[in-house]
């Protein structure tokens, strides 16, 4: 394992290498068909297809940009059942170096919290300059992990970015908020959260596919971590979405005429305007 | 014991942000149910006139923070202050709002303090004394009911869904010496760059006009800012807009854009894919223009107009002007 320049000496300059972690999540596919359990327990994992959580791919691809023009390595760590190996394999595909999967049964219905601190502790024994999250998975879309894992190694966050530069000692970044764009810095070792904008995430080629096969990925087990993993929050219920009742088409022969009458209902039943 | 609704409070240059005071009315409605105290957690450099404020929207009581540190916001500082208070009063439930910086604030203060947050939610009760709050997940596919088995329960509540309603209490205030440790403070702000728009942030609009492919090109949004502009809204775009270089990326609603939830929302040549409907489907009106009755946006509109949007919404941004006079 290459000794991170950072962990050595903050001051360093010449030495540009950067170690690169991303945290990737296994998540339904966007078009998947959710279905709630009969009896609120969950949803029916049987007909999903999973994939890399579209956030951790702008997070993959944005350490694969740094490792190509600062060299330096890139581990992907996931938390996840044993299917979560197609997640780090398509990590390892893109490029990423090496894997690390935690994955025990102990973590079916952790929370934010657990997963972070499982996730912190892989990373502590790992050089780590930049660490980089999806800014939430849309599966639990909780938004949590990033600052949560940041808080448990005590680092700065930066979270939402769509726009990250390296220079060596610090990260700039690019958030925006709401009416505004911030431009803020920070030191290494720092954890950063990937918002769509960032970059154009690449598909893994065939040759990095075969690559890909005969990467290293570490398995660790709950018990190699030494994490307590009892959940905080935790989902007592999951129930279908709120039913909207059935909308009302507009009738009329002329664009006027309806846009008239959709005036009129959404000024007087909908009382929206 | 943990006792009593303790809420976040955001401002921005001076003001308070309007889920702050979302926030405050939520707190009273679950404080008043068991005749617990509302306090506001309210941090920054010279903010302390805007407690008052928040007086008026049921808070009892407000820790004001008041240092040049705190501004502009930076996740540590706040996080350090927010979770310094909250030890030192221990209320049972703690609330922020799922904006930017509450989204941010809230999961480093939940991991300062070792204790569960629910995000973004929709609803929150009590129920046999404890936390529930309602949140979409998978994209709103479905919700969960979560508890928090710790204290502080946390949740951070979605903007625009949760009514403000005024309810005037002391709103008294307690000033708290905040004292940061500049070294800790890794992060810095070097610049603010303000949308100069004049328009509402997606998440705070309360009338959003979107538009998708079937606006054909970046001219075609024009009559959208026409009937925005009538409906005091803000114009928002479906991916496929953004992705072709007709909109800018803060302008997309949807699983990797913006969520939303205005009283009204008009989808103009969008067909309504699952990952748009991720971003709109808690809005509380929603209204779609489309020449595809098949499209599947209609199966989540309250009111459809199926024909070509170049002719509906000019008529339509005619008839508002005239209903809104
Ligand atoms: C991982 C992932 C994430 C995604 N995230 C998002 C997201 O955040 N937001 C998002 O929006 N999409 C997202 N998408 C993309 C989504 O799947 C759709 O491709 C996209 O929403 C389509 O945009 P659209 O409705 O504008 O275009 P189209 O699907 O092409 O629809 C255009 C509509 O315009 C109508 N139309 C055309 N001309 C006229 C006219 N003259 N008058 C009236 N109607 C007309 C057509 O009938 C059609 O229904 C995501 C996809 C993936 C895979
Ligand atoms: N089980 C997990 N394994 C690895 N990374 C995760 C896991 N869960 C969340 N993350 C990371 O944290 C981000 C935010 O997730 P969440 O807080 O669950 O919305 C994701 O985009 C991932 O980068």
């Amino acid at each position: 394992m290459r000794e991170s320049p950072r962990l050595c000496d903050a001051q360093e300059k010449e030495v540009l290498t950067v170690n690169i972690i991303a945290c990737v999540k296994q998540v339904p596919d966007t078009e998947a068909q959710i279905k709630v359990k009969a009896d609120g327990s969950g949803i029916e994992e049987g007909q999903i297809k999973w994939v890399m959580n579209p956030y951790d791919e702008y997070g993959v691809e944005e350490a694969l940009k740094l490792k190509e023009k600062n060299g330096g390595e890139v581990t992907v760590v996931s938390v996840g059942p044993a299917r979560a190996m197609e997640t780090i394999r398509t990590a390892l595909a893109m490029g990423a170096d090496k894997g690390v999967h935690i994955c025990d049964p102990v973590f079916d219905g952790a929370d934010a919290f657990v997963v972070a601190n499982a996730l912190a502790a892989v990373i502590k024994t790992l050089p780590h300059d930049i660490i980089l999250c999806g800014q939430r998975a849309i599966d639990d879309d909780a938004g949590q992990v990033g600052s949560m894992l940041a808080e448990a190694l005590g680092l700065p966050q930066l979270t939402l970015v769509t726009k990250l530069e390296y220079t060596g000692s610090t990260v700039k970044v690019i958030r925006p908020i709401e009416g505004a764009q911030l431009s803020v810095e920070t030191v290494l070792p720092c954890v950063v959260t990937a918002q769509k904008g960032l970059n154009e995430p690449r598909y893994a080629s065939l040759p990095g596919i075969m690559k890909a096969k005969k990467k290293p990925v570490d398995v660790k087990d709950a018990a190699a971590l030494g994490i307590a993993t009892d959940a905080k929050a935790k989902v007592a219920k999951t129930i279908p979405p709120p039913a909207r009742p059935p909308g009302k088409i507009i009738c009329g022969d002329e664009p006027a005429q309806k846009a008239a009458e959709l005036g009129r209902l959404l000024r007087e039943e909908a009382k929206a305007i | 014991m943990a006792k009593g609704v303790m809420i976040v409070a955001e401002q921005r240059d001076g003001a308070l942000r309007k889920i702050s005071l979302e926030l405050a009315s939520t707190a009273r409605k679950l404080a008043d149910q068991s005749g617990d105290e509302v306090s506001a957690i309210l941090l920054g450099s010279g903010i302390e006139g805007l407690a008052v404020e928040l007086g008026k929207y049921g808070v009892d009581k407000v820790f004001v923070g008041d240092n040049a540190a705190l501004e502009p916001y930076v996740t540590e500082a706040h996080a350090e202050v927010v979770a310094k208070i909250v030890k030192e009063n221990d209320p049972s439930i703690l609330l922020l709002g799922a904006s930017v910086q509450g989204k941010d604030l809230s999961s480093r203060v939940a991991a300062k303090l070792a204790t569960g947050l629910a995000t973004d939610c929709t609803d929150v009760k009590i129920d046999g004394g404890k936390l529930v709050a309602t949140r979409p997940m998978y994209a709103g596919k479905c919700y969960g009911e979560v508890v928090v088995a710790a204290n502080p329960q946390m949740a951070s509540l979605r903007p625009n869904v949760f009514p403000a309603a005024e309810n005037a209490k002391a709103g008294a205030v307690v000033k708290v010496d905040v004292a940061i440790d500049a070294a800790s403070i890794k992060s810095k702000v070097l610049e603010v760059q303000k949308d100069t728009s004049g328009k509402v942030d997606l998440t705070e609009a309360t009338v959003i006009v979107s538009g998708g492919r079937g606006m054909k090109g970046p001219e075609g949004f024009a009559i959208l800012d026409e009937l925005a502009d009538v409906l005091k809204g803000t114009v928002g775009a479906s991916r496929a807009a953004v992705d072709a270089g007709w909109k800018a990326q803060k302008d997309q609603v949807g699983q990797t854009g913006k969520v939303v939830s205005p009283n009204l929302y008009i989808a103009c040549g969008i067909s309504g894919a699952i990952q748009h409907l991720a971003g709109m489907s808690s809005s509380k009106c929603i209204v779609a223009i489309n020449k595809d009755a098949e499209a599947p946006i209609f199966t989540k509109a309250d009111y459809g107009v199926v024909d070509d949007l170049f002719k509906v919404i000019p008529e339509l941004t005619a008839v508002c002007k005239k209903l809104v006079a």
